[in-house]
């Protein structure tokens, strides 16, 4: 199977190893990954902020390179509800709805799409508390939501990471409350976004974990911005590297 | 007019601890209430999904339902008026005041006279004018508008209340107990409520096939002010109109719970008709709502039944405060209105959120706000109305993430990319991120120089 890689700016930039463990873990799993090596960016920056027609460059780069692929896979759920549910700046085309249509996050392709059950070299002898964006909750669907009430509970991420050996999961109040990062939110609301994250981290420090874990990058950035801040010790890694073995 | 700065409000609100944690907690614990009571529902989503489809064919049959009201209304002996904006709608009520010679006013809360500005005009035309609810009361006492459309005075701690108190009333400040300010309240309203000359209300609902009009509250107030004096007006949004009973009992088991968690409130009061030799007044008012009405995008907002449930959940508006919005509606659903109300004033509210989508979650008449606030970001840009700095970046980061070759050359560890870098990462320079928490390092090397490095 091949499928397109994509590696979001946010993560070629300051987060590379979370790009490699991703490519490492498609590998092992048997996939034939192609990296588009003229990739920048999934327009997301330039649309949240109400700017459709500044990233409608970016998006048509974006169709070039992937709408050739059947699977376009990105380890951020932020990233792929942009692609997929709102990637509209572009003119419409066969090509636009086709990569709407084929991508996938990471958590999706491994959960949904090759069903993997196990990850038998990887170990995490750790207290995890899990974090799950909200676009990966309420824009892709990967985890229920709290406030469906009656819905099934499930969560996509949680079940992956469970398949790893030794993995300890702690819970925390308002486990799906936003951390407050929210794309350029960060920085043109940063007193409110700051205090979220805080928020946030004092209800997951509440728990004692050793690692925040999520699928999404991007909030972590954020909240180790926090936790570096307060000098505190817990330590931050991307779903992918834990899958793709790291032990710490 | 200049835009409102509801960053700024809110970064102000936060430096003032006290306030920003009771405020989170209280709101917070609303939300909780009404998570547990909804789950008592089982039905919950169906009613959603009901109360949407009631709310989407009553607006989409506005006019005949308005005027079926009209009829009914007229024939229970209630005097209908057709308020165009604000300012008719104040006029008609200081007109029908006058005639009775009526100085005294009462009053229950209603977010459409706050819209209005009803009280202030009354007031500079010689009106005393009380509000009777608590929290109303405890704001118009201390001059500041509702700070949150369900609770106004959500914002203040019971200490702040016996502040205002005590120098309202003379009341004892170092007494917070939450009885004893209850009964400063009504020790030193219930005068006013029995020598009042007029009563007003506001609406939850307008019911076409009974003509009534419908409140739904818990302290009784609006029973009082719609009962005691001979002459009663009710202000009512023209998008309060539903068709029927059968209608309002999918609203009534979702109003509260959504609200405040509880099954139902103190008191669900229908006004039908006069009292004996009395006169009803009800002012139907546009003001703006026929014009959303038919903006294709931004319509569903007028499904709102008010219950708050959106900014109890908003982890933005629980960390800003409600006057951080410096409008008549905060919060979810206060950001997707208020655009319509000035477009400049209100051109930054879309930007504080997080679009986390929380909100939609828990509107109980399924508003998708979150898309709504995503979909007014554009318009500001359409309308010239994002802030230069940020239009500037975004147009800088269109540019650099469409060119490839830029974009390796504004990644790569060098001097010219520190400057190029951080403008797409973070959209502008990382002064405003990094002044509460640390900024991320760029890595020594990319993934893409990693990738050539080691696979090509």
């Amino acid at each position: 199977m091949q499928i397109g890689l994509v590696i979001p700016c946010y993560l070629d930039v300051f987060y590379p190893e979370v790009g490699i463990a991703t490519l490492e873990l498609l590998e092992r799993l048997g996939v034939s990954v192609d990296y588009p090596f003229d990739q920048t960016c999934c327009g997301q920056p330039m649309a949240n902020s109400g700017c459709e027609s500044d990233s409608r460059a970016t998006e048509e780069h974006f169709i070039r390179l992937f709408s050739r692929f059947e699977y376009i896979v990105i380890p951020s759920g932020s990233c792929t509800h942009h692609v997929r549910n709102k990637f509209v700046a572009a003119p419409p085309s066969a090509e636009r709805d086709h990569v709407s249509q084929h991508v996938f996050d990471l958590v999706e392709f491994l959960h949904d799409v090759l069903k993997v059950k196990e990850f038998p070299w990887g170990e995490f002898p750790h207290k995890v508390a899990l974090h799950n964006s909200c676009s990966a909750i309420r824009g892709i669907n990967m985890a229920s939501m709290s406030e469906r009430v009656h819905d099934a509970e499930f969560n996509k991420p949680k079940a992956l990471l469970q398949a790893v050996k030794g993995i300890e999961f702690v819970e925390f109040a308002r486990h799906d409350e936003c951390c407050g990062f929210g794309g350029t939110f960060s920085a043109t609301e940063e007193a409110v976004s700051a205090k979220m994250g805080y928020d946030k981290l004092g209800f997951i420090e509440a728990s004692h974990p050793e690692y925040i874990v999520s699928s999404d990058m991007s909030c972590l950035m954020h909240l180790q911005g926090c936790a570096r801040r307060l000098g505190t010790e817990v330590k931050f890694r991307h779903l992918a590297q834990i899958l793709n073995g790291d032990r710490q | 007019m200049s835009a409102i700065d509801q960053a700024l409000n809110a970064a102000r609100f936060i430096e003032d601890r006290t306030h920003e944690k009771y405020f989170d907690a209280l709101m917070w614990s609303l939300r909780e209430a009404r998570d547990r009571s909804a789950l008592e529902v089982p039905e919950w989503e169906e009613l959603r999904d009901l109360a949407s489809a009631i709310k989407e064919h009553t607006l989409s049959n506005l006019a005949q339902y308005l005027e079926e009201f009209e009829a009914s209304a007229t024939r229970n002996g209630s005097q209908v008026h057709w308020a165009l904006d604000a300012h008719e709608h104040n006029q008609i009520v200081a007109d029908i005041l006058n005639r009775h010679g009526a100085k005294n006013l009462i009053k229950s809360k209603s977010m459409l006279t706050e819209e209005c500005e009803t009280r202030p005009f009354l007031e500079n035309r010689g009106v005393s004018v009380t509000e009777t609810d608590l929290g109303e009361r405890i704001q118009q006492l201390d001059d500041e508008p509702p700070a949150h459309i369900v609770g106004p005075a959500f914002q203040k701690t019971p200490q702040d209340i016996a502040n205002v108190f005590a120098r309202a009333y003379g009341s004892d400040a170092s007494n917070t107990d939450v009885v004893y300010l209850a009964h400063q309240m009504r020790e030193h309203t219930r005068p006013l409520i029995e020598k009042a000359d007029a009563g007003m209300t506001g609406a939850n609902f307008a019911v076409a096939e009974t003509g009534a009009v419908v409140t739904v509250t818990n302290e009784g107030n609006a029973d009082l002010s719609g009962n005691v004096p001979k002459l009663r007006i009710c202000s009512v949004g023209i998008e309060k109109i539903i068709p029927s009973n059968r209608d309002l009992a999918v609203f009534i088991r979702l109003l509260s719970r959504s609200s405040i968690g509880l099954p139902i409130t103190q008191y669900t009061s229908h006004f039908r008709a006069p009292r004996e030799g009395g006169e009803m007044h009800i002012i139907l008012v546009d003001n703006g709502r026929s014009a959303r009405l038919g903006m294709e995008k931004f319509w569903p907002s007028l499904k709102c039944i008010r219950c708050g449930a959106c900014m109890n959940t908003c982890p933005v508006y629980r960390r800003s405060g409600g006057l951080s919005y410096g409008s008549t509606y905060m919060g979810p659903i206060g950001i997707i209105m208020m655009p319509t109300f000035g477009i400049r004033r209100y051109s930054e509210l879309p930007f504080s959120s997080t679009l986390n989508g929380s909100c939609s979650n828990v509107c109980p008449v399924k508003i998708d706000i979150h898309e709504q606030i995503y979909a007014w970001r554009g318009v500001m840009d359409e309308k010239h109305q994002v802030k230069l700095a940020k239009k500037t970046a975004m147009a800088v980061a269109g540019e650099v993430l469409s060119h490839p070759e830029l974009y390796r050359i504004a990644t790569s560890a060098t001097e010219t990319s520190l400057k190029l870098l951080p403008r797409f990462a973070i959209y502008n320079d990382l002064n405003a991120w990094g002044k509460h928490r640390e900024t991320p390092e760029p890595a020594k090397q990319t993934f893409h120089q990693w990738y050539k490095e080691h696979r090509q």
